[in-house]
């Protein structure tokens, strides 16, 4: 079943992009990995590797910016593109910017993936997508000034540029946040902007009267266009999203997420902290599912750092892993009906199985959703005898009766199906330009899930199956998704079964760690879907970059095309079968 | 009407629940008497994995389910034998992720010299995320995560800002708290005594 992984294919592709391109490629010089593009061939290069080497899925865009020499390579921007075949690890492009004047063609084009991802490249570090459709800020207002992630970018109270701050100790006198900050005066507009004049460009159709809007009649049918605004507060959009519908009668014209409520810089943050403190701050990207966040940022850092993990640190991992699918799975089937209208009778029955498993990740990690449990080389604590007996009982006795109630219940209820069968059909050739992952890309029948793909810890030691089913609609999601919990509980029986004795921790924890220079990609099969962390090293005890692709935010990405046609009664449903956090989508 | 057998089949679920916290009242009735599903006792039993039967909720604040030794709340001081164990050597503010630990270092009041203990210590507890990483990395077992959850105040300040006084809890507190770590710790001591003891 384990399919062969490919070995390292960067040289393979890089000879032949040299015959197909001369001088536009060549490889990136240590400690960094893949192979630099020529700005001016970047969409004809991927454009090549898409169709004729196979390189169909790009999953994260990334901007950094160098405004000195790092690692040995000029100042620059740099944008950086992780693209992936069927099977194997990363081809990893880089594409150089100018300092003065940023600017990289566009992707989209080539890989419709690219849209959200280069709308938040330009927002946050501001390298401008030559013939990007709508390059818009994504995740910041109008009125915000500069780009963040520019490291000349400061905020208005700034502090210092990396944590740990000198005011702490040994003469450390405590100030209140809020005095730190006061409210009203911690904001800065651009040069010759005002919040009185201010109308909103990143919003073409949002604010307008409504007549305005409805000018365009039908002369065949009579009806309004009319501007719906779901959200950003609405018990539907589970979180702060804002969608922006155009309504032509009952059906949907154009739907838009409006994305940023949520937004906290997360990755600025990220470049501030220490390598370990940022390993509580993963927890709160995907608030739901808190152990698979550490798992890829440790994992990329490990990979850095050359650290290998004691085995039964593998095996708790997969154990924590595998249970957060679970309880993913389980709250998103539960949601789902939430917002299908059976209120809260299928969602508190799943809540009650997710208490079970905050239980045991309360007793083993030391709190239920926060977790904080993995570290660089293993994790925190063991397991103990009491914790293994609680997953014994749950993963061969309470969770199994559980699916099958649910499946007992929902899987042939004719009320379930008339709302979800051929609702929001996702075709499979979409879900892979799209850049979906997760049980929405399995759920349109691509077998494509990177524990088999691009095995990481030791999931290919495990027996399970990929689930896949072919429509692609809610049904489709729903059905992967129920699967999947049925082999997560796999995994888990086989995984608790073997669990071998021995430390959990690879050498002594320490709190300040040594990460040698360089690039790293560490993703894993998040219940979401691809969650990447990009990290990048000047050997410094901070990270350079710190880059999240979070599953949710890039497969929001393909919702108005999955709304097209449907009613809002039908958006709130294709919402809740994409599964989103905004945790993850904002950051 | 197509849609009825499964209507009733759903709500079948949800009936079944109801009356199953009622059977269940009634067995604990016989076996305790009235009321006997509720008393504290019987909380491992209502929530276990297997065990529980009918409603499955939790009356608190009047009924608490029991915190795992693990569990973090927030930091505090062991004092042991009127002393802190704290050296002031800074660890968990530099450690610390949102920076919320402020020390100041005691000098000795006639020579100047620093001393190997704090003079002010503050958490601010409205910033603490409670990561635990401070009693992770502490090299002298001397800050540890407490189980207190309800902290609400009205006054950020006055209530959140725990300086030493409030921070500062007897060695018998974490004994109570953290049972197994502290067994391990005793060992630890008596095995370092021991091997001294030797020499």
């Amino acid at each position: 079943m384990a399919t062969e992984v490919t070995p390292e294919p960067t040289d393979e592709v890089l000879t032949r992009l040299q015959e197909r391109f001369p001088g536009a490629v060549e490889a990136a010089p240590e400690p960094y990995e893949g192979l630099i593009v020529a700005r001016d061939h970047l969409v004809d290069v991927a454009t090549f590797l898409r169709d004729e080497m196979g390189y169909a899925y790009l999953s994260d865009v990334v901007g950094v910016d160098y405004p000195e020499e790092v690692n040995g390579l000029p100042p620059r921007f740099e944008v950086v593109y992780h693209l992936f075949r069927p099977v194997g690890g990363p081809l990893t492009l880089h594409v150089h910017a100018d300092r003065e004047n940023p600017v990289v063609p566009s992707l989209v084009p080539v890989f419709p993936s690219a849209n959200f991802q280069e709308r938040e490249a330009w927002d946050l570090v501001g390298i401008r997508f030559e013939g990007h459709p709508d390059l818009r800020r994504i995740l910041l207002w109008d009125g915000f000034d500069g780009h963040p992630l520019r490291k000349d970018w400061h905020e208005v109270y700034y502090e210092e540029e990396k944590k740990p701050f000198g005011s702490r100790w040994p003469e450390g006198h405590p100030v209140m946040a809020e005095s730190r900050t006061p409210l009203g005066r911690n904001l800065r507009y651009p040069p010759g902007w005002s919040p009185e004049d201010w109308r909103p460009t990143t919003d073409p159709w949002g604010y307008r009267p409504h007549d305005e809007v409805a000018e365009q009649k039908n002369p065949a049918m009579p009806v309004d266009r009319v501007v719906l605004n779901m959200g950003p507060h609405h018990p539907s959009t589970h979180g702060v999203l804002r969608l922006l519908a155009t309504l032509e009668g009952e059906r949907i014209q154009k739907l838009e997420p409006m994305l940023g409520f949520l937004h906290r810089c997360h990755e600025k943050i990220g470049e501030r902290n220490t390598w370990l403190g940022n390993i509580p701050y993963t927890d709160r990207l995907d608030y739901v599912c808190s152990m698979t966040n550490n798992w890829p940022y440790v994992l990329a850092v490990e990979k850095l750092m050359g650290v290998e993990v004691p085995e039964r640190a593998e095996y708790i991992r997969v154990i924590m892993g595998e249970f957060t699918r679970f309880l993913n799975h389980a709250v998103s089937v539960g949601f789902m009906c939430n917002d299908l209208g059976i209120y809260f009778t299928v969602m508190l029955y799943a809540l009650e199985e997710r208490e079970f498993i905050l239980d045991l990740f309360e007793m083993t990690a030391g709190s239920r959703m926060m977790c904080n449990y993995m570290r660089f080389g293993g994790v925190a604590h063991d397991m103990t005898e009491e914790a293994v007996a609680l997953a014994r009982e749950l993963a061969f006795e309470r969770l199994p009766r559980f699916i099958d109630k649910v499946d007992a219940y929902l899987t042939e209820n004719e009320i379930f199906r008339a709302r979800t069968v051929g609702v929001g059909v996702l075709p499979p050739e979409q879900a892979v330009a799209y850049g979906c992952t997760g049980p929405l890309l399995r759920g349109s029948g691509v077998p494509y899930d990177i524990r088999r793909a691009d095995p990481y810890s030791i999931y290919d030691e495990f027996d399970f199956e990929i689930i896949t089913a072919p429509d692609g609609d809610v049904y489709s999601r729903y059905l992967v998704r129920l699967g999947e919990m049925r082999e997560s509980l796999r995994i888990l029986q086989q995984a608790l079964n073997r669990l071998p004795d021995g430390p959990v921790m690879a050498g002594k924890k320490k709190a300040t760690v040594k990460v040698p220079p360089g690039e790293s990609y560490g993703r894993i099969e998040a219940p979401k879907g691809e969650l990447g962390f990009y990290i990048v090293s000047d050997g410094s005890p901070n990270p350079y970059r710190y880059h999240i692709r979070a599953p949710s935010f890039v497969n929001l990405g393909v919702m108005g095309e999955l709304c097209r046609g449907h009613l809002i009664a039908d958006v709130v449903i294709i919402l809740a079968s994409i599964d989103i956090t905004l945790g993850e989508v904002d950051r | 009407m197509y849609a009825s057998l499964h209507l009733v089949k759903s709500l079948g679920i949800t009936f079944r629940r109801f009356v199953e916290t009622y059977v269940d009242d009634l067995r604990w009735f016989f076996k305790g008497g009235f009321g006997a599903r509720y008393r504290p006792d019987t909380l491992p039993i209502r929530q276990s994995p297997t065990k529980s039967r009918g409603i499955f909720t939790v009356q608190y604040p009047a009924e608490r389910l029991p915190l795992p030794e693990r569990f973090r709340g927030f930091p505090f001081l062991i004092e042991e034998e009127g002393k802190l164990r704290c050296t002031a050597c800074g660890t968990c503010a530099r450690v610390c992720p949102p920076q919320c630990i402020w020390i100041v270092r005691a000098s000795d009041p006639e020579t100047g010299k620093p001393l190997r203990e704090p003079a002010e210590f503050y958490i601010d507890i409205s910033i603490c995320m409670q990561c635990g990483f401070c009693a992770e990395f502490c090299p002298f077992d001397a800050i540890k995560m407490g189980h207190e959850i309800e902290i609400a105040a009205f006054d950020r300040e006055k209530d959140l800002l725990l300086d030493l006084e409030r921070l500062r809890k007897p060695l018998s507190y974490h004994a109570q708290i953290h049972p197994t770590e502290y067994a391990a710790e005793q060992e630890k001591k008596q095995a370092r005594a021991a091997a001294r003891a030797r020499k």
